[in-house]
């Protein structure tokens, strides 16, 4: 067995590369908002760059994941679930950071640079409320004021999350525009921000939005990829996988995985939502069935119509129910360094079973969408024996009630 | 260019000028509101082209504009019905980049110029990401008209001023678009900002909702876009005539 990580010291690789000038990742990304945004994303951009090159803002990130979130993670070897699906499997394990997922990463990141830039308000969307706790939890240990906007529905189907964020003191704001889930709580947040930018940041949880956000959460997610690769190095001898998955929403633990492999020859592979399958129209996949265009400040791949209006997306998990994809993942996507596929609905719930008894690890409902989609290809487009790094992205108790309603046909007593 | 030219002539003639915004689609009789829009008095028109999301507007507007994709608008049969209103009044629509990208740059640009539309908004294409569809637009004929909002750095300001084609839209507020009980205290100074950094017509926009507030920022500019306080108006079952008499009203505020 390695050294378990706990008592380990985070390390903070160097920075990766910028995206190219105005934003892009290939033809994607850019900066596609009102006017009045433009100041503060150009002050953001400064304020990132200036920061993410100090060694202090970083010794105090690496200070705050290490101490406060429980940094750096363990990769575990699943022995029972890789004997069953004849492929060797290894966890990153983001279900165990403080708040239960790698949203937090992102979030202690942004955080700091509230504090450096003076604003004393924070706002936030969440789809899952992953990252609508992780941010109300930065906002109680940083002391500012936290607004999250959250769909309708997805207030509904995680009233769980919803009660840790108003214990956290944040004010949870349903969005009940649109489709009511989270690419309508994403448009409410630009909303408020565009008036009260001058002392409100967005604190975005994924890689998608206008220029910097896209860099911004990346660079902030990619210790998950960095660690991940350092200790399948250990574990593997020196060795890399053969094949690297996590599931793609907007993508930030992706991409965050994904950058620490981004050189090896490892397969990425992002696992989008299916839905109730491809087919029937009801599903999540941007980049397998979405076309290029401008969303939420930032041309990428998304789910529209014959005429540019963006299509709703259906997934069991509501962190997954985003119509489009982050530019980078486009831009990996259109020159072929990474592969994306779908997982369904039915796919996912195999997978958190599947988890949940080979390995006493229950996952939330979007990294089952990866499992899921292993477990389909271990054997096919995953040859046996191979090996496979998977992020779990986060843990699964916030889904429990829903699976169990899905399950039994009835609500949780 | 006749949306510039027009703003210009009238402008130079002493009026202050009134600019009305339609929510194309809204309706089966939309293209009657707005040629009795035009009749009331409006110097220009502003066609919302309704998109799925429209994060630059409030309440009045994304309902409209949802109300209108429920019934079936679409960018294409809005800029088809707006070559047949027939009307003298310069149009300028007012949609998102998402719609136009889709249709592509020049074919939404000559769909407009076939239809008489003299200009374009496009709120979230700012200075910076403009080139493809300025481009397009330019060629077209058709005026890409650019927003200044208050916490615009004064280089910038020039720059969108420069840029900006028939007017410059000065955003009267740090928000979206929607009524507001008083004018914003950032109006007259964005008014008076575009004033000093351009000879274009300027025109104040967004939380302008009634003839006080109306002739405030008209004083500070050579004249205001009013939106929702209009679009409202429609959803609550108000037809042309109500229409007409908003702007006749807004009109009369300004002219004497």
């Amino acid at each position: 067995m390695p050294a378990p990580a706990r008592g380990e010291h985070v390390h903070l690789d160097p920075p990766g590369p910028e995206p190219s000038a105005r934003g892009r990742f290939g033809e994607f990304g850019g900066r596609f908002v009102p006017e009045t945004l433009v100041p503060a994303l150009l002050e953001l951009e400064d304020e990132f760059r200036v920061a993410w090159a100090s060694d202090e803002f970083r010794a105090e990130l690496a200070a705050l994941l290490e101490s406060y979130a429980g940094r750096p993670t363990p990769v575990t070897e699943c022995r029972r679930l890789s004997e069953r699906l004849g492929v060797r499997v290894l966890l990153k394990r983001e279900d165990l950071t403080h708040t239960g997922s790698h949203k937090i990463n992102n979030v202690l990141g942004q955080a700091l640079l509230t504090r450096r830039m003076g604003k004393q308000r924070v706002i936030a969307e969440t789809g899952a409320g992953q990252h609508g706790v992780a941010t109300a939890t930065a906002a109680a240990l940083f002391g500012l004021d936290c607004i999250v906007f959250m769909g309708a529905v997805d207030v509904e189907r995680q009233a769980l999350n919803v009660f840790r964020m108003q214990l956290l003191g944040a004010e949870v704001v349903p969005v009940t525009s649109g489709s009511a889930t989270l690419k309508d709580a994403i448009n409410d947040a630009l909303r408020d921000w565009v008036a009260t930018v001058e002392h409100t940041h967005y604190c975005i949880g994924s890689v998608v939005g206008p220029h910097p956000y896209p860099w911004i959460v990346r660079e902030f997610q990619r210790v998950v990829g960095d660690e991940a690769r350092r200790q399948c190095c250990e574990l593997l001898d020196g060795a890399d996988p053969e094949v690297v998955v996590a599931c793609v929403g907007g993508g930030s633990n992706a991409m965050g995985t994904f950058a620490g492999f981004l050189e090896t020859s490892a397969r990425l592979v992002g696992v989008e939502a299916g839905g109730l399958g491809i087919e029937s129209g009801k599903h999540g996949a941007s980049v397998e069935r979405g076309v290029p265009g401008v969303l939420h400040g930032a041309r990428s791949l998304y789910l529209q119509d014959e005429d540019g209006q963006i299509l709703e997306a259906h997934s069991i998990s509501a962190g997954l129910d985003y119509p489009g994809v982050g530019p980078e993942h486009a831009a990996l996507a259109a020159d072929g360094r990474a592969e994306y596929h779908a997982a369904t609905d039915e796919e996912a719930l195999e997978g958190f079973r599947l988890l949940s008894v080979t390995e006493g690890i229950v996952p939330a409902l979007e990294p089952a969408h990866a499992i899921g989609w292993l477990a389909r290809e271990a054997g096919r487009s995953v040859p046996t024996g191979s090996t496979v790094l998977l992020t779990l992205s986060g843990r699964g108790d916030k889904d429990a009630a829903q699976v169990a309603e899905r399950i039994t046909g009835e609500p949780l007593p | 260019m006749k949306l510039e030219s027009t703003l210009r002539a009238r402008r130079d003639a002493g009026h202050k000028l009134v600019v009305p915004y339609v929510t194309g689609g809204l309706g089966a009789g939309w293209t009657d509101v707005v040629r009795a829009v035009a009749a009331a008095g409006a110097d220009a028109i502003e066609v919302g082209i309704p998109f799925s999301d429209p994060v630059m507007d409030g309440r009045t507007i994304q309902e409209a504009s949802q109300r209108a994709l429920d019934i079936g608008a679409t960018p294409a049969a809005i800029v088809a019905a707006l070559g047949d209103v027939d009307i003298e009044v310069p149009l300028v629509v007012m949609t998102y980049y998402n719609p136009v990208a889709h249709a592509g740059h020049e074919r939404f640009a000559a769909s407009l110029a076939a239809s008489g539309v003299d200009g374009a908004i496009v709120p979230d294409l700012p200075l910076d990401e403009l080139d493809g569809w300025a481009d397009a637009a330019d060629s077209a004929g058709v005026e890409t008209v650019l927003l200044a909002a208050p916490n615009t750095s004064d280089d910038r300001l020039r720059a969108i001023c420069e840029r900006s084609r028939g007017f410059v839209y000065g955003v009267a507020l740090m928000g979206i678009t929607g009524e507001r009980e008083t004018l914003a205290r950032q109006a007259v100074e964005m008014g008076r900002r575009c004033k000093a950094a351009t000879d274009r017509p300027v025109l104040l926009g967004v939380g302008i909702s009634n003839s006080a507030q109306v002739a405030e920022a008209a004083a500070a500019a050579d004249g205001v876009i009013v939106g929702s306080a209009l679009v409202r108006r429609l959803l609550e079952g108000g037809g042309p005539e109500a229409a007409a008499a908003f702007v006749a009203e807004l009109r009369t505020g300004l002219d004497t």
